[in-house]
């Protein structure tokens, strides 16, 4: 018989430089909860050996939401598995990755519409109509 | 003189929206090493600053470092010509040649009296003066003329920081270092061999966005970037507090990605962000790639030691021993690494 422990495959086989940030993004969920206070967590600022980063994203997993944004390049948001983490990636004109994310918060600033691109949609819509 | 468009009005000319304007200072943010709750500042700065005139000199050096600044990628190289600077010299990426080049130079000189930034790669020979010319000048005489007029100085790659391979005994052009001749201006260092691409434009990004010099360590570097040994964000670091060495190149220790300070790995007396800004986009770094770091953003380091003779020789007299210390805790690792900088050290003074 082996426990459920056993029949897991190594939590983090590599270097171990994947638990301290689940262990960061436990803590920032539960400020998140307590405080609403978000939390980004840059991954490029990060030390990963080969395959780290992709074992982070395969134990954070797809949740319910994703969007894609075209803005100087591609960027995807994604919801991980665990509500109020979400994954950005942003990509330059060249779909380079130049930013990798981690946001703890109900709804990322970037998927808010902006103020300033409100007040230039509006004066399109008008000027269409005149 | 010309007033220049602000970052801000360029990019509403093109159409970026504010959704895309909050991703560039996010990626900003990152290539600076700031918190992300500083992106509203940085957006507002950015948003006011106006077009960087640089110039860029080429003295005794390789063109590494342009080949490196034009792989960047966060922001692009392009981007930041087109956006955030204006490149006025540079003669491996101008289009003008001779006179025209060197009429250009001159123009953005008196164009940008005490505002534009020099940019300088490669040493400068002392022994005669005749070994390295540009349209008829020498280096020293054109720094000196460039810098004369000019907000800062960034020294780019190991050579216009500290020397460099030119600069490796015996030095046969009696190569010196940018801050060896300017005094006058901030100079600063920006080294390796190359430098990493996104460090060269983070620090324009940091000069451009905030007005200012970053903070820099005792060797006028800047502290963001080479504030931390390789060693101390090295993802194999968890394999060395355990005492597990990659012996030789081809042993099970090199194939299972162990340590490789007993292959003379330099990490630990580097001060450098290769470990995680990495290379090639992110793909890797010299030590993911499975070789030790060579240390090429320290000084002299072309001349300090076999770049496959570990730190600790000198310190521990056998291999088994250097496993042995390292396996029995951190603070004894801590002390071999002191030890590996204080020997460096020596290098440098002697240097």
């Amino acid at each position: 018989m082996t426990t459920q422990q056993e029949t897991q495959a190594p939590a983090f086989p590599f270097h171990g430089n994947v638990r301290p940030v689940i262990n960061e993004v436990l803590h920032a969920v539960d400020r998140l909860l307590e405080t609403s206070e978000a939390t980004t967590i840059d991954l490029a600022s990060l030390p990963f050996g080969p395959g780290e980063l992709e074992h982070l994203e395969a134990t954070l997993g797809k949740g319910e939401l994703s969007a894609k944004l075209d803005a100087l390049g591609t960027s995807r948001i994604r919801e991980t598995a665990f509500p109020g983490v979400w994954w950005l990636e942003h990509r330059n004109a060249h779909d380079e990755v130049v930013g990798r994310y981690l946001e703890i918060t109900r709804t990322p600033e970037i998927l808010s519409s902006q103020d300033a691109d409100i007040i230039a949609g509006r004066a399109r819509l008008e000027d269409q109509f005149k | 003189m010309k007033k220049r468009p602000t970052v801000g009005e360029i990019l509403q000319a093109k159409g970026v929206s504010r959704r895309g304007f909050l991703k560039y200072c996010a990626t900003t943010a990152s290539i600076l090493a700031l918190p992300p709750s500083m992106i509203p500042r940085i957006a507002e700065a950015i948003e006011n600053t106006r077009r960087q005139s640089v110039i860029w000199l080429s003295f005794q050096e390789c063109t590494g470092c342009t080949e490196s600044l034009t792989r960047s990628a966060s922001p692009t190289v392009e981007g930041l010509i087109f956006d955030a600077i204006s490149l006025d010299y540079h003669h491996t990426l101008q289009a003008a040649a001779g006179d025209q080049a060197e009429a250009a130079r001159h123009a953005a000189m008196e164009e940008n009296e005490g505002e534009y930034l020099v940019l300088v790669d490669g040493s400068i020979p002392l022994g005669n003066l005749g070994f390295s010319t540009i349209a008829g000048m020498s280096n020293i005489e054109m720094l000196k003329e460039t810098v004369a007029g000019a907000a800062a100085v960034v020294a780019i790659g190991s050579c216009a920081a500290f020397g460099g391979i030119p600069g490796a005994d015996p030095n046969p052009t009696g190569a010196v270092s940018v801050m060896d001749l300017v005094t006058e201006k901030p100079v600063i260092n920006v080294p390796g061999c190359p430098p990493i691409p996104m460090v060269m434009t983070a620090v324009l990004t940091h000069f451009l966005t905030f007005g200012t010099i970053p903070d820099l360590d005792k060797h006028g570097r800047p502290m963001t970037f080479y504030g931390t040994t390789i060693h101390d964000r090295c993802y194999r670091r968890p394999f060395y507090e355990q005492g597990k060495f990659a012996e030789t190149f081809d042993d099970e220790g090199a194939k299972a990605g162990w340590c490789l300070y007993k292959l003379g790995c330099k990490g630990p007396t580097t001060y450098n962000a290769c470990a995680t800004a990495k290379w090639n986009n992110g793909t890797s770094f010299p030590i993911e790639a499975g070789h030790p770091c060579l240390g090429c953003s320290e000084p002299n380091f072309w001349d300090g030691g076999g770049f496959y003779e570990p730190l600790s020789t000198g310190q521990f007299d056998s291999g088994t021993k250097l496993a042995g210390a390292a396996a029995a805790g951190v603070a004894l690792g801590v002390a071999a690494a002191a030890a590996g900088r204080a020997k460096q050290a020596k290098f440098t003074k002697e240097g």
